[in-house]
């Protein structure tokens, strides 16, 4: 999370009544987002400074590998867009060995509305995606995702900002695991959309993909 | 058979452009690209005094004048000097990246150990 202090309490109080375990990375946030989420009930780890999502996401996933009972990681935006009951039926998927990562996606019902130029965009990236990974993913920019820790420690992310999505296929479609597609609701509440990533965005995550 | 010259042109700048680009960061490279850098400063000075022989170059390799010669050379040094920084920006980036990861995983407390 970065300066999420409005929202990330609430969020962090869902997903404690699910799972026992939340592991908060902070993104170097100046606005108290720390407080709230450790007054929530998360274990906050703390980036020094502001790096990223993509940092962020790695920060968490070798966090979470420490532990040697661990079963499952969840990825949960702290913006409250995603569902806890999406996540937990994700979870349950992978501890029941159906697959190794479960992939959430926006595309695989109706529940989601968004605009038609964000839908076209979201689609011609997922189709870029499959040519290039041979991944039958439908929707590549989803924050929620849940995998098994062999998943997880063979995950290294290296691009901070937003290009983490894509890499991440391509790291998946190099390990080659057994995964499938949950589908999920993506809430497009007003302080979501203020924070969201604009359009615009997709020409930086293109650029940074290029300039490795 | 302009169009022809100025095609391999073109693709020599590019190629060249590339090979500097994607050189990487080791010594050998390092140097190369120097001494490039080193001749194409002394041409461009060189052509302040003798504008008439840089031309004859340009004209032999049919650009026109002396001048664009320069302004082609400039342009791709300019191309090596940012896809260099680029580098050399993302090698920091991930060194630091690293070391706030490890400040970050450090001073948290160990999952397991929760309560």
């Amino acid at each position: 999370m970065y300066n999420e202090a409005t929202v990330v309490g609430s969020v962090i109080e869902g997903l404690r009544k699910q799972f026992p375990h939340v592991v908060c990375v902070d993104d170097g946030s100046t606005d108290g987002s720390q407080e709230k989420a450790r007054a929530a009930g998360a274990v906050v780890v703390q980036h020094p400074i502001n790096l990223g999502q993509g940092a962020a996401l790695q920060t968490g996933i070798e966090f979470a590998l420490q532990d040697p009972e661990l079963e499952c990681i969840v990825t949960f935006d702290a913006d409250g867009q995603h569902r806890v009951d999406d996540a937990m039926a994700m979870a349950e998927r992978v501890k029941s060995g159906e697959a190794e990562i479960i992939l959430g996606s926006r595309f695989l019902d109706d529940r989601t509305k968004l605009s038609a130029a964000k839908r076209l965009v979201l689609k011609t990236a997922a189709i870029q995606s499959r040519l290039a990974t041979g991944m039958n993913l439908t929707d590549a920019h989803n924050g929620l995702r849940a995998f098994n820790p062999r998943v997880a420690s063979n995950i290294h992310l290296t691009q901070n900002r937003m290009a983490h999505a894509s890499e991440l296929v391509n790291q998946l479609a190099r390990l080659k695991p057994k995964y499938a597609e949950h589908p999920v609701e993506i809430i497009y509440t007003d302080y979501s959309k203020s924070k969201g990533q604009s359009l615009l965005n997709s020409v930086n995550i293109v650029a940074e993909l290029f300039f490795k | 058979m302009l169009i022809i010259v100025q095609i391999i042109l073109v693709a020599a700048v590019m190629v060249v452009s590339l090979a500097l680009m994607r050189g990487g960061s080791n010594a050998r490279h390092l140097a190369v690209r120097r001494i490039l850098l080193m001749i194409f400063a002394v041409v461009a000075a060189l052509s302040v005094f003798f504008p008439e022989a840089l031309t004859r170059v340009a004209g032999f390799l049919g650009i026109g004048r002396g001048t664009d010669l320069v302004l082609y050379g400039a342009v791709v040094s300019l191309f090596v000097f940012m896809a260099t920084t680029y580098q050399r920006f993302r090698h920091a980036e991930n060194a630091l990246t690293k070391l706030s990861r490890r400040i970050a995983i450090d001073e948290a407390e160990k999952p397991g150990q929760l309560s």
